[in-house]
C-alpha cells in the first residue's frame, strides 16, 4: 500500500513536469490552431542548454533558467516569423510537417554537438534526497513540482489578469473575430509561441534533471505530449494539466503494481479508451465546422 | 492528349523493367529498388491521405506490423530463403489491414488535427508493443529473416526490384481506379467539405476508414518485403518515424492527391537520401540537410510539383490559344485547398 502511495506522489510530481511542457504545446495550438510537433524537441534543447550552462558556466540549473527561458522565447518567436507565419493556406497540416522538420533539425544539430551518449545532470538537489519514512525521493521532485506552480501560476496570472492575456483568449475562441474587433494576432501567436518554446525550456531543465537523455529522448517526450493534450482536450489549458498528473501518476501506479514494462502501454490505452466514449478529450471542445 | 498517355506509360513501364539489367551494379539496383518501394508506399498513403485530405502520420506503424507479420510467418513455417517468403507479402499486408481497422476506426472519430495527433500516438503504442510482446517480436534483441542463400550478390537484388516493381504497379493501378471512380469522388468531396460530402449521402465514416486500411494494406507489404531485403528486424528500426515524413515528404514534393506526385517525388527524393546516407553517414548531418530540404520544399513549394506545373502550363495554353478542356488525369486533382478560408461557402 505504501508502494502504491510512494508511486502516487512520484507520479505527482512528474506529472506536473510534463504539465508545464504540455500547457506550451497545448497553448500553441489553441491560439494558433497549429500543433507543434517540435515542441519534444525543444523540450531536449533547453534540457541541452541548462546542461550546457552547468557544464561551462557552472551556472545553477533553476538560475540558469532566467537565461535559458528568454533566449527559447526569442527562439519561439523566431521559428514562428521564418517558418510559420508564411504558411498561408492548410495551416495546420503544413505546420506539423513543419514543425516536424525543425525537429529534426534540431535533433540533428544536437547529435553533432552533444552526441547521443546519455547525459546526467548532477547538483546537489538531484544527488540528495528527502527521506519521508521509508520512502526516498530526491529533492529536485519537490523543487520542479514548485517550479511547475510558480510558472503555470505566472502563465494564469498573464492569461486572467493582463490586458495580453484578454487579447490571447480572445484570439483562441475566434481568430477572425478577435482580428475584427482590433487585435494583432500575428503579433499574439509569435508571443505565443515563444511563451510555448520558453515553457518547453523550463520542462526541458525540470525533465533533465530528473533523468537522463539524449537527442532521442525527443520522440519519446514528444508521443506523452500529445497523448496528454489530445486527453485534455486540444487547446485546455486546465484539460492538459489534469492529463499530465493523472497520466504520470496512473503510469507510475501500474508499474509498481504491475511491471515497469507496461506502464507505457497502460498511458496509451487509456488514450484510446477516452477516444472512443470522449472523442474530444475530457475537456476540449467538439470541433463544429469552420468557415 | 489524352492519345499519348498510354506510350508514355507504357515506354516507362518497360524503362522500369528493363533498368536493372542495363545497370546491374548492385549499388545501382539497391537504390532502385529503395526508390520503387518508396515510391509504392508513398503512391498507398497518397490513397489515404491525398484523397482525403486526412494526413496520417502513423502509417510506419502498418510498416511495422507487415514486417513482423513476415518474420514471424518465416519464423513460425520454418521457411528457406528463396522465392517462397514473396508470396507471403500479401498476408503481410492483410495481417497490417486487418490491424488497421479496429485502429483506424478509433483514430477516424476525432477530425483532421486531432487525427493527426492521434494518428501520432498510435505510432509510438505500435512501437512500444513491438519492444514490450517479447514472445512475439523478441523485444529488443530483434528478429532475422531467412536469407537467400543461392543467390548470387549480383543477382540478390533482381527479384526484390520486380517485386517492389509489381507491388508499386497494383497500388498505382489500385489508385488510379479509386481516382476514376464513384468510390474515389467521394473520397475527394470528403477532403473539400467532409460536412456537405455528408450532407449528400456520401457515408463518409466508412470511405475514410476503407481507404485508410487499403493504404495500411500496401504499406503493410511494403514493410514485408523490406524486412526480407534487409534480413533483420529491430523495434525501433521496423517502426521508423521518420518514415511517415519520408513519405509525407515525397507526396508533397511531386504533389498531394495527384496520382503520379508521389512517384515523382520518390523519384528525386529516394536517391537524394540514399546519396546523403553514404555521403555523411553521421547521423546528425543526414538529420540536418533532410530537415531543410523538407522545411524549403514547403515553403517554397506547397502545392507540389505536378500541380504547380499544371498551373503555369494553363495559364500559358489559355493566354495562347482557346483553353480545351481539362486534362482528366493528375491535373484537375488539385482542387482548391480544403482549408483555405472561404472557398467553402
Amino acid at each position: 500500500m505504501t508502494l502504491i502511495l510512494d508511486a502516487f506522489i512520484t507520479g505527482l510530481l512528474s506529472g506536473a513536469i510534463y504539465a508545464l511542457m504540455a500547457s506550451g504545446l497545448t497553448l500553441i495550438f489553441g491560439v494558433m490552431d497549429i500543433i507543434n510537433v517540435g515542441q519534444g524537441a525543444l523540450v531536449i534543447l533547453g534540457a541541452y542548454l541548462s546542461f550546457f550552462l552547468q557544464q561551462h558556466f557552472h551556472i545553477d540549473l533553476f538560475v540558469g533558467l532566467l537565461i535559458t527561458m528568454p533566449t527559447m522565447f526569442l527562439l519561439g518567436v523566431g521559428l514562428e516569423l521564418a517558418f510559420i507565419r508564411p504558411i498561408k493556406r492548410n495551416r495546420t497540416t503544413l505546420s506539423i510537417l513543419i514543425t516536424f522538420a525543425i525537429s529534426l533539425i534540431i535533433e540533428g544539430l544536437l547529435s553533432l554537438v552533444f552526441t547521443t551518449n546519455l547525459v546526467q545532470m548532477h547538483a546537489w538537489y538531484v544527488d540528495t534526497s528527502l527521506r519521508i519514512g521509508n520512502f526516498y525521493l530526491a529533492w529536485v521532485y519537490i523543487f520542479d513540482f514548485a517550479l511547475s506552480a510558480v510558472l503555470l501560476g505566472a502563465l494564469y496570472i498573464v492569461l486572467y489578469r493582463t490586458k495580453f492575456g484578454y487579447a490571447l483568449r480572445a484570439s483562441m475562441q475566434n481568430r477572425t473575430a478577435a482580428e475584427l474587433v482590433g487585435i494583432n494576432v500575428e503579433r499574439i501567436s509569435a508571443i505565443t509561441f515563444g511563451i510555448g518554446v520558453a515553457l518547453a525550456a523550463a520542462g526541458g531543465m525540470a525533465y533533465g534533471a530528473t533523468t537522463t537523455f539524449n537527442p532521442n529522448s525527443l520522440y519519446d517526450l514528444i508521443s506523452r505530449l500529445l497523448v496528454i493534450i489530445i486527453l485534455g482536450g486540444m487547446g485546455s489549458l486546465r484539460g492538459a494539466l489534469i492529463a499530465a498528473l493523472g497520466m504520470l501518476v496512473i503510469e507510475d501506479i501500474t508499474s509498481v503494481v504491475w511491471s515497469p514494462i507496461w506502464a507505457n502501454t497502460v498511458f496509451f490505452m487509456l488514450l484510446v479508451v477516452v477516444l472512443v466514449l470522449r472523442p474530444q478529450g475530457l475537456f476540449g471542445q467538439l470541433e463544429g465546422r469552420k468557415q | 492528349m489524352r492519345k499519348f498517355k498510354p506510350y508514355g506509360l507504357i515506354a516507362l513501364l518497360l524503362a522500369s523493367i528493363a533498368f536493372p539489367i542495363a545497370f546491374p551494379s548492385p549499388a545501382i539496383t539497391t537504390i532502385a529498388f529503395f526508390t520503387l518501394l518508396y515510391a509504392a508506399a508513398a503512391t498507398a498513403w497518397n490513397i489515404f491521405a491525398g484523397y482525403t485530405g486526412y494526413i496520417a502520420l502513423g502509417h510506419a506503424a502498418y510498416v511495422g506490423i507487415g514486417s513482423y507479420a513476415m518474420a514471424i510467418f518465416c519464423k513460425d513455417w520454418n521457411l528457406q530463403g528463396g522465392y517462397l517468403p514473396f508470396v507471403l507479402i500479401p498476408l503481410a499486408g492483410i495481417v497490417a489491414a486487418l490491424v488497421s481497422i479496429p485502429m483506424g476506426w478509433i483514430a477516424l472519430r476525432t477530425r483532421k488535427h486531432t487525427f493527426v495527433v492521434v494518428t501520432i500516438a498510435m505510432f509510438f503504442v505500435f512501437q512500444l508493443m513491438a519492444f514490450n510482446l517479447r514472445g512475439l517480436t523478441n523485444g529488443s534483441v530483434g528478429m532475422t529473416l531467412p536469407i537467400p542463400t543461392d543467390w548470387s550478390g549480383a543477382f540478390f537484388n533482381f527479384p526484390f526490384y520486380y517485386v517492389a516493381l509489381a507491388i508499386l504497379l497494383v497500388a498505382l493501378g489500385h489508385s488510379w481506379w479509386i481516382r476514376h471512380s464513384k468510390y474515389g469522388l467521394g473520397l475527394l468531396a470528403i477532403r473539400d467539405d467532409e460536412e456537405r460530402a455528408r450532407g449528400l449521402g456520401v457515408k463518409t465514416g466508412q470511405f475514410k476508414l476503407t481507404a485508410f486500411v487499403i493504404s495500411a494494406f500496401y504499406v503493410g507489404m511494403v514493410g514485408a518485403l523490406h524486412a526480407y531485403f534487409i534480413e533483420s528486424l529491430y523495434p525501433a528500426f521496423a517502426f521508423d518515424p521518420l518514415f511517415d515524413l519520408v513519405i509525407a515528404l515525397m507526396c508533397f514534393l511531386g504533389g498531394l492527391g495527384t496520382l503520379s506526385g508521389p512517384i515523382l517525388g520518390a523519384i528525386i527524393l529516394e536517391p537524394t537520401q540514399q546519396y546523403f546516407t553514404m555521403r555523411f553517414s553521421q547521423n546528425g548531418y543526414y538529420l540536418i540537410i533532410y530537415g531543410a530540404m523538407f522545411l524549403a520544399i514547403i515553403l517554397f513549394l506547397p502545392d507540389g510539383i505536378l500541380p504547380t506545373l499544371s498551373r503555369w502550363l494553363a495559364k500559358r495554353q489559355s493566354s495562347g490559344t482557346v483553353r480545351d478542356g481539362e486534362d482528366s488525369d493528375s491535373v484537375q486533382v488539385q482542387a482548391p485547398s480544403p482549408n483555405a478560408e472561404g472557398v467553402t461557402r
